[in-house]
Parts: structure tokens; sequence; C-alpha cells
């Protein structure tokens, strides 16, 4: 099992075997519930992410996503492990919501076990910023104005898991995925390290003995000691890495020996020929523009379509040309055919602008034709999503 | 407005490990700086009858953030990668199959854009799909003072004038998709792209190292 940190407080990752997990802890200042004006309020999340397994799908709520769900909450929350009365800032009016978000990396078993470490351990490295009340005003002091307190952790419930097979003949600890494929019954104790028990749950419709139960209990206890060695551990090389002002996170937890890693110094990049290659296309841009004869361009930036109907074959292009620009540049040939034709929108609105008040555009802005740059950027968005439908009506009129 | 051709600009320093889940067909691991990201990439695979197409491959493109359920912002990021992937996959060899591409941010100091498209490619050549071209992610911001940044951190984002991500192709350096924000002249971006597709030659040069490192039989 490893468990490494992130860069920023509440930030914790989970090895445990294959099973990878990540827990991020955040914080926010809302009002309380009602019942418990006092108390600072603690919210669970699992996210079960397609990339863990291809039978994870997003948004759907699995039954797996809810088993799991409730069975942090009951270890964590009903547990107590926290002291909520100390997120209270204002009592009745502002506390602390503490957010906790457990993403499943890599799915090899056993998730419920690695999420109950990472929740915890990222519960205890995480760092709250200082309050300071004056009366009636709350000041939320950054990191940098005065130093973030951790959370106040009363002990650390830690689950452990156990599966079943041929009717409790067989017992093994940390199921791997393949194991938990075929087991009949899997039991979940989460315990701290001072024997006490949070939770206990028995699913897959076993029957088990009471000295089964009661020898499930000492393999949990023993192993929950072992992991909450590993955790404090783990918290005070943290802790020496960041007093000793060395950069901490997952970039520096990657390992560098091994053959499918890579890492790379800061590189610089030579600028030398960039001004005059830029210079250069610019310059190759602005020429074209003079070849195409449907509109007249007397001036840069200004675009007059020649007297009388407006030329909807035009608009129509450009349309398609826009599109084409808002999901992809491939040469600087057509921007410039988007800029003369932005100028020939340009001139064709000056001339229509009692038509267009009619259409069913929310908003039509008549941009000054001297910003070429800013035209296509505002108008895109809505000739991109009416396109079509624009373009039939003016065709109609 | 003229932008000061002669600073400095360097990209932070980035590494990458393939490889590293288990269950996804293909995973890496890119970071850049602080910014990290994991991908992962499960494909050819079964796909839903509403979501076929008769001659190509589906692909989906999933971005997890952090904290909370992923939003807009997300979407449209998911937006970006997608069109990226699709331009240089080649999807005619696998009809009516589905592939499946999830990025995990592990965390954000800026340049994320970039970041999730670097990791898309490592993580589709770890599975190894069949691909026209490689593509990099590059982003470049503008400063109050007018320099060109790339690689820009979230301290450096914030303090810009301009934010700019382009995708670049490995044959012939190409831009194949960019997501611009902010206001910028046209020498500006043309600047930018030049700057970019500088840059993409050391990024595809990263590539090509951890792939020799990877099939190489000494490390």
């Amino acid at each position: 099992m490893k468990i490494t940190f992130g860069t920023d407080y509440g930030c914790c990752f989970v090895e445990l075997g294959k099973t990878r997990v990540m827990a991020q802890v955040s914080c926010e200042l809302v009002a309380p519930k009602e019942s418990r004006p006092n108390e600072g309020i603690m919210f669970f999340n699992i996210e079960l992410s397609p990339m863990a397994s291809p039978t994870f799908e997003q948004g759907r709520q699995s039954e797996l996503s809810v088993k799991l769900n409730r069975q942090l909450e009951r270890c964590l929350r009903n547990s107590k492990c926290i002291d909520t009365e100390s997120l209270c800032v204002v009592s009745g009016e502002k506390v602390w919501q503490i957010r906790v978000d457990v993403h499943m990396l890599n799915h090899d078993g056993n998730l419920m076990d690695a999420a109950s470490i990472a929740a915890i351990t990222a519960l205890c490295h995480f760092r709250r910023p200082d309050v300071g009340i004056q009366g009636d005003e709350v000041t939320v002091y950054s990191p940098e104005e005065r130093d973030p307190i951790p959370l106040s952790i009363y002990h650390m419930p830690i689950s452990v898991s156990f599966s079943f097979f041929q009717q409790g003949t067989y017992l093994l600890v940390d199921p791997c995925e393949r194991e938990e494929r075929v087991m009949d019954g899997l039991l979940m104790i989460a315990m701290n390290k001072h024997r006490e028990i949070c939770s206990i749950q028995s699913s897959g419709g076993i029957m088990l003995l009471k000295e089964q139960v009661m020898r499930c209990s000492k393999i949990a206890s023993v192993k929950v000691s072992e992991i909450t060695e590993l955790i404090s551990k783990a918290l005070e090389n943290d802790k020496k890495a960041r007093k000793a002002g060395g950069r901490c996170g997952f970039a520096e937890s990657m390992p560098q020996e091994r053959i499918t890693a890579l890492k790379m110094d800061e590189t610089p990049v030579e600028m030398t020929e960039v001004t005059d290659r830029a210079n250069d296309i610019v310059q190759k841009a602005e020429a074209p523009s003079q070849t195409v004869p449907s509109p007249v361009v007397p001036v840069p930036g200004v675009g007059q379509v020649g007297q009388g109907l407006q030329n909807t074959w035009g608009l129509e292009e450009e349309d398609e040309e826009e599109e084409n620009d808002n999901s992809g540049e491939d040469e600087e040939v057509k921007e410039t055919k988007m800029e003369v034709e932005q100028h020939d929108k340009e001139g064709s609105k000056q001339e229509d602008v009692v038509e267009i008040s009619d259409s069913e555009e929310e908003e039509v802005v008549i941009l000054h034709p001297e910003t070429p740059d800013k035209a296509p950027k505002h108008t895109g968005p809505s000739f991109h999503q009416k396109g079509a439908a624009a373009s039939k009506k003016k065709q109609k009129k | 407005m003229e932008v000061c051709g002669s600073s400095n600009v360097s990209l932070r320093e980035f590494g990458c490990e393939q490889s590293l889940l288990s269950r996804p067909d293909g995973s890496a691991s890119f970071v850049q700086g602080d910014t990290s990201v994991l991908a992962g990439v499960y494909g050819p695979a079964e796909v839903k009858v509403s979501k076929e197409i008769y001659d190509r491959a589906t692909l989906e493109v999933l971005i997890q953030p952090k904290v909370g359920l992923p939003s807009v912002r997300e979407r449209s990021q998911e937006q970006c990668v997608r069109e990226t992937c699709e331009a240089s996959l080649l999807l005619t060899l696998h009809p009516r199959s589905s592939l499946t591409l999830v990025l995990q941010v592990l965390h954000d100091d800026g340049s994320l854009l970039s970041c999730f498209l670097n990791a898309a490619c490592m993580a589709l050549m770890d599975a190894g799909l069949p691909m026209s071209c490689l593509f990099c992610g590059v982003t470049c911001a503008i400063d109050a003072d007018g320099q060109i940044i790339t690689d820009p951190t979230a301290a450096q984002e914030k303090e810009s004038r301009a934010l700019m991500t382009f995708a670049i192709d490995s044959k012939e350096c190409r831009v194949m998709m960019s997501s611009t924000k902010g206001s910028f002249s046209v020498h500006e971006l043309q600047q930018c792209i030049a700057v970019s597709q500088k840059a993409s030659e050391k990024i595809f040069q990263f590539y090509r190292d951890s792939v020799k490192r990877r099939y190489s039989k000494t490390l």
C-alpha cells in the first residue's frame, strides 16, 4: 500500500495493490442546517470514474456507487470522527462545509477500503483557512496572510473488507477484483486504532457464525493499527518535506527509474525567427485581399458590397467559413478569406440594418468595421448557432 | 501592438508516465510543472446502438474535475480535445466501435487544456490506437506588457491579457485546434502560433524520447 500527497493541502493518493484512488478535500462557508445551527457540514462524494473500469458509466448512479457512498458516510460521519462544532464560525449563520471528493482511478478490487483510507488521510492532511471574527464581521484570511489550521479529528476509522467463499469456509482479507467477482459474501468492518468498531456491514447473504465475526474483528484490529502507522508516517514525511520547502505533489512522486516514465527539465524555446516569421505571414496574408473582386475594399477595414442587393452567396459561404474557423484553423489563407468576407458582412450589415432587426436573433450588434479581429469572435457564435436558419431567412428576404 | 520578440520563453519541466493503470487499455499521466493530468483510454470496444456511426469509431471524451461535478467548462474543454483527437485518429479503421478517453485533473496550475491534449496523445499512443499524426498542446499567454509567455502558471494566467491554446500536429506543425480567451491583434496571434510551433518541436522530441526509452532494452 502506498500513500502520497498532492501539491495542495487535502489531496491524497492511495494505491492498494493495483487499486488507485484519489481524494480531495475542500471547504466553503455556508449557512448551517436548520436543525443543527452550530455544527459544520460534512459532505462525501465518491465518484466512480469511467477510467477505473469499463463498466462504470459517467453520470449513472449505479448500485455500487450508492453502496460505497452510504458506507463511507456511515463510517466517517456517524462515527463522529471529526469535531463538527469546531467548524462553526457564526452560530446559525456561517459554518464551514467540508467536502470530500473521492475519485476512483483504477478498480482492482476493494474500493471501499481504499476510499476510506484516502478520505481519512485527506481529512488529516487538510488545512482550512483561518477566520477572524470582529463583532459582526467575519474575515477569512488567505493562506499567505495566516497559516491555515488543520481540522480537529478525534480518531481515524478505517475499513477492512473480508470476502467469504464456500459458505464461510474460506476467508480472504482485501479481495482483489477477480476474487470479488466470485465471492459468496462480503463483510466490512470499520475500526479505529483504539479497537473501537465504527461500523459493520455484511452483504451477499451469507450466514456468519459468531466466532467468524470475532476472528474477523481481531484480524481487522491488527490491520487497522498497521494502516494507521503507515498513515501517520506518511503525514509526518509530508510535513517534513513541506517545512523544508521542497516541492511536493504528484509531480514529485512520479517514479524515475521506471522504463515507462520520463522527465525533462525546463527548456527554453528559441524565439529568434519568430517575429520575422510572424511578420512574413501577416504580410502575405494581407496581399491576396485585393484579388478578390466581389467585396470592394477601398481601405483596409472598410468593406463595401456593390450597390443594390446584398450578396447572399457571400453570407452562406462565410457561415461555413466561420464554422470551420471556430473548430480549427488550417492555414492562414483561410483566415484572410475570413477577414475579407467579414468586411463583406460588415458592409451588408450597414445597408440592411432594418431587415436584421426583424430577424429572430437575440442580439445583433453592429460592430464598427475597423475592428476586423473582434468581429469574427463576436458574431461568430451567434451565427454558428443559428447559421442555417438565419441564412435561409435572409434568402427569403 | 508589437510583441517583444527577444524575451526568453521556456516550457516548464514536464514528465510523463505510461501504462500506470491496469484496467484501461492505455493510460498516461502528464505533468507540466505542477499541473498534472491522468488519462485513460478504453477502446476499441462495443458501442451503444444509439451512439454508433456506421463507418467510423465513436470517440467520447470525459473530463473529470477535481472538486465537484463536471460543468459547462469541462464540456467545452472536452469538445476541444475531442475534435483534435478525431482529426488525428484513424477512426475509419474501427467502424461501429467506441473509444472512450477519460481525463482526470490531478492538479491545476495553469496550461490545463494543453496538459489534457498532451496526456491524451500519450494515452492514445499507449493504447496502440492508429493515428495519422501525433499532436501536442501548447498554451501561450500575453501579459499586460505585451510579452509572450509559454506554458503559463495559474498566477501568470490570471494576470494575462490574452490566453491561447493551440493543438499542433507532428507531421507539418500545423494548427489543429485553437482556443483563445481575451483580446489580441492579428500580429500577436501569428507570433503566438509561431512560438507554439517552435515549442511543439520540443514536446515531440520528448514524446520520441519517452517511447524510445520504453522500447529500449536498457534504461
